[in-house]
């Protein structure tokens, strides 16, 4: 997989502004395409492995997956908004998915939320003014014998304190 | 018949329908919102729910949707027990939540089927707290209005656009009640069907810009049955009236023909009614070259004086009524009256009547096109020329989709069960067209052929079909062959070819394949487009020894006419402007009847307003030689009056003996039957002027219509009195009935409780089926009667088959919905789509010429110079160009012609993207 | 005590993944070499009916006579499909992970006797995307099979093929209801679908599919290699096999369990979880995840199983319990699971889409302090609205009542003590 550290170079500009898929991307996507009875069929796996690379999906990349699904735009477009791990908004660095169903709920999640609010500056659906973090809440992560949980990016953290939050944000917001 | 118990009553009821559709059928109020006659059920607003019982010991019952249920026998169901009747007032109050309640200012108040549903179930009292969510709208183009904070998200928008209508830029958003229906960006809706959205939802989200911005309440608008005149399909309408004005058309159900939808062209395309450029006054052209108003006793002296003195030939209009055309003809002479087509053209038309006629297929309605389980299509673009087809076929590539249902026993209704089942798998459809078309994505294969090349692919399938060795050997082969098995393997095969690619071999073609197709056993329909409403009537009327513009310009420059009469029709878009200029050069007078100024009105010497569509009645004989009536829904204003009513008038006081007994409209009619073996039908179109409906005539204002005695009380308190309609079976009152009068006849849907057009299923025979008063219009061509005359018998005339030189381009019309069409181009909404006109080159033959996309080329020797667009499915060596365009008159279909590159061609100013939210799309080409 | 439990036999303490090698050396896909090959898909078939085996996925429908309704032989030619359902997003659900996590391969065999009987010949593993890491040692898991020749064409040199991929979800609770999951799995918005017709004869592609939870799935095998009287003999009660049993709240040791079926209840909270935290006490619970009605400590002697759970009012769900104690607020507990199924509503239908909001509108009101007496009618009618099968298009919005309408029954003072006293009577916001 490609990291999202050069990302300008991996993204080829076409014309009108818009953007094109980079070669890697077209491999990935075209490697499930092999798969299914039609293109538009791997819209969501388009979408992730385009999200994989960018950190998000804008409308210009939205377009582009669309040009190459053979697929309209609204149609991907519908598609991407109905699932909540497609962000089609700019998110920082790392998602922070916190969990904020029943088991966590009963374990504190609700004060796990306001320390990191405090920490980071940012509530849920915000993203760090150095664009470090998104706050995004998130359904039941299936540890609830661990509640609270939360991911950062793909690592869980179970068993979250206080103490254990201030490790795993350090160096981030107000550190004293 | 299954017999299932309703609320302890036993009814007996249709197989193979839902327990919706059974209900509003037996005449039973079920509210509901996301199922639709035409596009069946998917169980998602939940509002048509019953209870149904498991026997009669069962008393608990278990809530159960009506349009997912079907009927069974023995089946037992409670509309009206309390535990149904509080869930359908939890759903409505439900929907109502986020609704904004802003009735008073939404353009679908008082036909709102969310209005009608709420009051239906007795929703009045709001329990809801919290905040109401909001959504921000997008601009979707001229023709509609987006306010998505009304939506109940029932669905039915996406279904019927995307589902339905084959429209990609459509969708839903969002999940949970975050759902937005809307495009990706801001835009032209894409689809030339987006217009029928505003019938389709059944709140005010999506509703018609031009209402919007010059409104009128439903009971407030004068409305009479009318019938499209954009193109030959002949869709029915309710155009609906309000001061003088038009403000909207919809769709008027026609089982036969339209259905529940129209397209956009024909719904938005009749603002030119409202035009500034409406002639109101009869005008006599000074020896300065001005005109000068008469009232109408002075023009129709001046009229009547011309006609006595001298030689007169009439030029009749496809565009005119039957009615009026048949007395320019009387008044003319049969041999005197040009029909009014362009020379081609009239080769045409004439050809695909004959071969209709002489065909053992049979001439399918437009409803009977969705029963095709394989379609081949010969050079017609039929979304840009007869686009109401195009929905149809849309429809007929998923009968392969209700077959694989069939294996599982599922109901047609099933909608959402039955588009899952069949994924992406379609009826073979087949198109051969000289480039791309909008069908093309539900198409088979689309092949990109010059005329010839589409005509010998049509013969080729043709002698496949026969069993023939392949009538010509060639690149063509191959693709017949699949076509043929295609063909071979269906039962209800139908072939479409039509005028609007210009040529008569494809037009023969296509009638052979249908032909064979027949003589092999099977019941093939064949459908041959035309490109105006009265096409088919014209050259019916007209028939087939007719002179053309050709010939009268002939005899006007041998001197032979004196006084010419036109008829409806701007002849500078029907042949090369400088032989219509000597044509009525050469004429001392001419007589133009026509209702907006044009080029032709400013060539006249004497014109006279006649009134349009909306304020007169006449015949109109649609591409499938059905004859339909349609009636005025106010008053010409001014002098204005029917083309019809002048010429009559114009003989009586030439004291024709051959007027001496026709007093009334009916009376041209009869006397046309009587005359014109061809229409001897055309009575039966619509009943007449004695009608009555249990004694009174039918009102064109539904009972609510309210406000008329105050509409002019600043003038004088007293209420005028209504005028008598003299003409036709409808009043211009309030008073009267509408109800179970033959479909031709119905001015307006509503019905008590049912504000909405959704009141429909009450005019019909069941939900979704035929009006109770039967189908509008009658055939004049028999289907399939003329028993198999060898088609090979017709000759077509010959095409100029120029040899193609290497430096000539064949020039190939490529109609557009939006702009071909003379009238429906001049309406405010529509006028913004037309694109400017253009010559669509390969682009091997734009690299030869040395142009790009928006360059400029002339055509021939100083015919025309167009805007370039390099289209890649265009086939080389031909020049596809914007029929119908001002500026494209000159251009002949086939004519070959050298193209360069415009010198001093300005480009126009690219639109950025950012100016209009979507660069993307801002045009509907 | 010696307890046959087999779907954990390779779950480790530290919870470390079991690799190929390690599978094979613990009796590893002997049950698939039983299988292909010696059987023929109508004796698997057989072998599963007659074990009494229930879907383990939340609704406990007979496995066998699920797939027994899938067109065989001549009646079905071309492509069938077997999906696992590998979403487990239900509030308080947390068995999946630990089978994914721990023994991958015996998801796959499972998956592959159960493709070989109803002779699917392609395989999906549809994974929630937050399982990252079960992803990836599927993904490996899948590979070694291939190489090994038991997945891929002619497995064991038998004319059986069988094409197995993973495919991870983009979120959304809704697709793990088996049908919006098709429509996700084909790349659409997951809305779910009407049955009629049913996945077995029109799902995946329009082809027929079956849908199988993870834990479902991952017994499949060993019925088959030990047969089903030893699978009926492993349950406590009429119910057969053995099940992952859950406990999250406030109890000493949460965790989850393979525990006979049938299991008391008692014995699972006190003993495997170790009873309450010091200082709470049990109030009530979910016995099988966030859409299952409450119990309360008068059902602590009811056996573990599908049919005595039923009978006392709720649903066994997924055996994951969830745990009321007495300083956590019922009102609050309702009404954060009340906007999980508001904000996890596909938006299809009303009642859900926006019946799910408004009752949870009335809980916030309540629970903030700003209830009214008549809401509890409100909250009555919505649960009579929303609650029954059938009401909606699918079960996500009944489940998401079936909490509501258990603690209006058995904690009705406690929302009566919101409204009267115009505040949480456990103070902010109830959970600490
Ligand atoms: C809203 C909703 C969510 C569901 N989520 C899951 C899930 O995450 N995992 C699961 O196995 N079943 C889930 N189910 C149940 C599935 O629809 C289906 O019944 C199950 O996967 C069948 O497997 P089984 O027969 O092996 O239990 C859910 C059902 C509903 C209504
Ligand atoms: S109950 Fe209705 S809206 Fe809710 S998830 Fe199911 S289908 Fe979607
Ligand atoms: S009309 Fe039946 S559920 Fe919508």
């Amino acid at each position: 997989m490609l990291t999202g550290d050069c990302m300008s170079e991996l993204i080829p500009v076409v014309s009108d502004g818009e953007t094109a898929l980079s070669a890697a991307e077209i491999a990935l996507i075209d490697a499930e395409i092999a798969h299914v009875p039609y293109r538009s069929a791997v819209a969501i796996d388009a979408l992730k492995i385009v999200q994989a690379q960018r950190g998000w999906v804008s409308d210009e990349s939205l377009r582009a997956i669309a040009r190459h699904l053979r697929m309209s735009a609204a149609e991907l477009d519908g598609v991407a908004t109905f699932y909540n791990l497609i962000f089609r908004r700019p998110v920082g660095e790392q998602v922070i998915l916190l969990c904020n169903s029943i088991s966590c709920w009963i374990k504190g999640c609700d004060t796990l939320q306001a320390q990191i609010s405090e920490r980071l500056g940012i509530g849920l659906g915000e993203t760090t003014a150095d664009n470090r973090y998104t706050l995004l809440p998130v359904t039941c992560l299936g540890a609830c014998d661990k509640a609270p949980v939360l991911m950062v990016g793909e690592e869980l953290h179970e068993d979250v304190s206080a103490q254990s939050l201030r490790e795993l944000l350090a160096g981030s917001g107000d550190d004293r | 018949m299954p017999t299932i118990t309703i609320d302890g009553v036993a009814y007996e009821v249709e197989a193979g329908r839902n327990l919706l559709e059974s209900c509003l059928s037996l005449g039973l109020d079920l509210p509901y919102f996301c199922w639709h006659p035409a596009m069946g059920s998917i169980g998602a607003c939940r509002q048509c729910a019953v209870v149904q019982y498991q026997n009669a010991e069962d008393n608990r019952g278990r809530i159960v949707m009506g349009c997912m249920t079907p009927v069974t026998d023995g089946a037992i169901f409670s509309l009206s027990g309390d535990k149904a009747r509080h869930f359908r007032e939890a759903i409505v109050e439900s929907l109502m939540l986020n609704h904004p309640h802003d009735c008073p200012v939404c353009a679908e108040g008082g036909e709102c089927h969310l209005q009608d549903m709420t009051v239906m179930v007795g929703h009045r009292d709001r329990h809801y707290r919290g905040r109401k969510n909001t959504h921000r709208n997008q601009y979707l183009g001229p023709l509609i209005n987006h306010e998505m904070n009304r939506c109940i998200t029932c669905y039915r928008c996406t279904r019927y656009y995307r589902d339905y209508a084959g429209g990609t830029d459509l969708a839903a958003m969002a999940a949970h009640d975050h759902i937005y229906f809307g495009r990706h960006q801001e835009g032209v809706l894409q689809s030339e069907f987006a217009g029928n959205l505003v019938e389709v939802c059944p709140t005010g989200v999506f509703t018609d810009k031009s209402l919007v911005h010059d409104y009128t309440r439903k009971w407030d608008l004068q409305s009479a049955p009318s019938v499209c005149t954009a193109c030959a399909v002949g869709c029915n309408t309710i155009p609906g009236e309000r001061y003088g004005r038009l403000k909207r058309v919809h769709n008027r159900f026609n089982a036969e023909v339209n259905g529940y939808f129209l397209c956009d062209r024909g719904r938005f395309g009749a603002g030119f009614v409202n035009s500034d450029r409406a002639l109101e006054f009869p005008g006599l052209r000074e020896a300065d070259g001005r005109y000068r108003a008469l009232d109408h006793h002075d023009a129709l002296h001046r009229m009547m004086d011309s006609c006595a003195a001298g030689k007169v030939a009439g030029i009749g209009s496809p565009r005119a009524s039957v009615e009026a055309n048949y007395l320019l003809r009387l008044l003319a002479g049969t041999d005197n009256f040009a029909p009014g087509f362009s020379d081609a053209e009239q080769d045409l038309v004439n050809l695909a009547l004959r071969l209709q006629q002489q065909s053992a297929a049979v001439t399918p309605d437009i409803r009977t096109i969705e029963s095709a389980d394989a379609v081949l299509v010969l050079g017609e673009d039929v979304t840009n020329t007869a686009p109401r087809i195009a929905l149809a076929l849309r429809q007929s590539v998923r009968n392969k989709a209700y077959e694989m249902a069939a294996g599982l026993r599922l109901e047609t209704w099933q909608d959402a069960a039955i588009r899952n089942l069949a994924q992406q798998q379609r009826s073979p459809l087949f198109i051969a067209a000289v480039a791309d078309t909008p069908l093309d994505d539900v198409a088979t294969r689309r092949l990109s052929l010059a005329p010839e090349g589409i005509a010998a692919l049509g013969q080729a399938v043709a002698a496949g079909i026969s069993g023939a060795a392949s009538a010509t050997p060639g690149s063509t082969s191959g693709e017949a062959v699949d076509i043929v098995a295609a063909l071979a393997r269906a039962s209800r095969p139908l072939v479409i070819a039509g005028t609007g690619c210009g040529s008569a071999a494809v037009l023969q073609a296509a009638a052979e394949v249908a032909n064979a197709l027949c003589s092999s056993g099977r019941q093939a329909m064949l459908c041959l487009c035309v490109p105006e409403a009265n096409s088919l009537g014209q050259a019916m009327l007209a028939g087939p020894k007719a002179p053309n513009l050709g010939a009268l310009e002939e005899r006007a420059r041998a001197g032979e006419i004196d006084t010419l009469v036109v008829l409806e029709n701007d002849l500078y878009r029907r042949g090369n402007s400088a032989g219509i200029d000597a044509l009525l050069a050469e004429c001392r007078n001419v007589i133009v009847l026509d209702g907006l100024d044009n080029a032709t009105t400013s060539a006249a010497t004497l014109v006279l307003p006649a009134a349009n569509f909306a304020e007169s009645e006449g015949t109109l004989v649609s591409l499938e030689g059905r004859a339909q009536r349609y009636y005025p829904l106010f008053q010409p204003r001014e002098e204005r009056r029917p083309s019809w009513v002048w010429l009559l008038a114009c003989m009586k006081e030439l004291e024709r003996p051959d007027v001496h007994s026709l007093h009334h409209f009916d009376d041209i009619t009869r006397a046309c039957a009587a005359d014109i073996p061809a229409l001897a039908g055309i009575t039966a179109a619509a009943p007449d002027l004695h009608y009555l409906n249990l004694g009174v005539k039918i009102p064109r204002q539904p009972s609510r219509y309210s406000g008329r005695t105050a509409m002019r009380a600043n003038i004088s308190v007293h209420e005028p009195k209504q005028r008598e309609d003299e003409e036709t079976p409808l009043a211009f009152t309030m008073e009267g009935l509408n109800r179970s009068q033959p479909g031709a006849l119905l001015p307006w849907v509503w019905s008590p409780g049912w504000n909405s057009n959704q009141s429909l299923h009450k005019f019909q025979t069941h939900a979704g089926g035929p009006l109770k008063g039967g189908t509008a219009g009658v055939r004049l061509l028999h289907p399939g009667a003329a028993g198999g005359h060898r088609i090979s018998d017709i000759t077509a005339p010959a095409t100029a088959a120029a040899s193609a030189a290497p430096d000539l381009w064949q020039l190939v019309p490529r109609p557009r919905i939006f702009g071909s069409d003379e009238l429906s181009a001049l309406s405010p909404g529509l006028a913004e789509l037309v694109v400017p006109g253009f010559i669509e080159l390969s682009p091997a033959d734009a690299g030869r010429l040395g142009v790009a996309t928006g360059d400029g080329v002339d055509v021939g020797d100083g015919i025309a110079t167009l805007e370039v667009r390099v289209n890649a499915t265009m086939t080389t060596g031909c020049a596809g160009y914007s029929a119908g365009f001002a500026g494209s008159g000159n251009l002949a279909p086939l004519a070959r012609v050298t193209l360069q590159r415009a010198a001093n061609w300005q480009r126009r100013p690219q639109l950025i993207g950012s100016d209009r939210g979507n660069g993307s799309g801002s045009s509907h080409v | 005590m010696s307890l046959d439990l087999p779907l954990t036999r390779n779950v480790r303490a530290d919870r470390s993944p079991t690799d190929l090698k390690a599978y094979e050396a613990n009796g590893g896909y002997r049950g698939m070499k039983a299988a292909i090959g010696k059987l023929s898909p109508a004796d698997c078939l057989q072998i599963i009916k007659d074990s009494n085996l229930r879907g383990r996925g939340g609704a406990g429908f007979p496995t066998g006579m699920k797939w027994s309704f899938v067109p065989m032989d001549d009646a079905s030619p071309g492509h069938k499909y077997l999906i696992c359902n590998a979403d487990e997003m239900e509030p308080g659900t947390f068995k999946d992970r630990l089978l994914l996590e721990c023994d991958p391969h015996q998801l796959i065999e499972g998956m592959i006797c159960a493709a070989y009987t109803i002779q699917a010949d392609l395989a999906y593993i549809f994974i929630r995307a937050e399982y990252h890491k079960a992803a990836e040692l599927l993904r490996e898991a899948i590979a070694a099979c291939y190489e090994r020749g038991y997945l891929g064409n002619n497995i064991l040199g038998s004319d059986y093929s069988l094409q197995m991929q993973v495919h991870s979800s983009a979120g959304r609770y809704i697709c793990g209801e088996e049908t919006a999951l098709i429509s996700s799995l084909e790349g659409k918005r997951a809305n779910p679908r009407a049955k009629p017709p049913f996945p077995q004869v029109s799902g995946l592609w329009g082809r027929p599919t079956i849908v199988n939870n993870v834990e479902t799935l991952c017994n499949i095998h060993h019925i088959i290699e030990r047969g089903a009287d030893w699978f009926q003999g492993l349950g406590l009660t009429e119910d057969a096999g053995t099940k992952l049993y859950g406990v999250s709240g406030r109890v000493k040791r949460p965790g989850c369990w393979e525990l006979p079926i049938g299991t008391p209840i008692r014995e699972i909270i006190e003993r495997h979880a170790g009873g309450m935290e010091d200082g709470y006490r049990l109030r009530g619970f979910l016995p099988g995840g966030g859409s299952t009605d409450f119990l309360t400590p008068e059902h602590l002697d009811l056996a573990m199983d599908y049919g005595t759970i039923g009978k006392a009012g709720s649903r066994m769900g997924t055996g994951t319990m969830i745990i009321l104690d007495d300083k956590t607020c019922p009102v609050g507990f309702v009404k954060n699971l009340m906007e999980f199924f508001a904000r996890e509503s596909c938006g299809f239908c009303t009642p859900c889409r926006d019946g799910l909001p408004w009752s949870a509108q009335v809980l916030d009101d309540i629970e903030g302090g700003r209830g009214r007496p008549e809401d509890m009618d409100t909250l009555a009618r919505q649960v009579e609205f929303i609650g029954a099968i059938g009401n909606t298009h699918c079960a996500l919005a009944p489940g998401a009542m079936e909490p509501l309408q258990s603690a209006m029954k058995y904690f009705r003072e406690d929302f009566e003590r919101h409204i009267s006293g115009s505040a949480c009577p456990f103070c902010d916001g109830g959970a600490h």
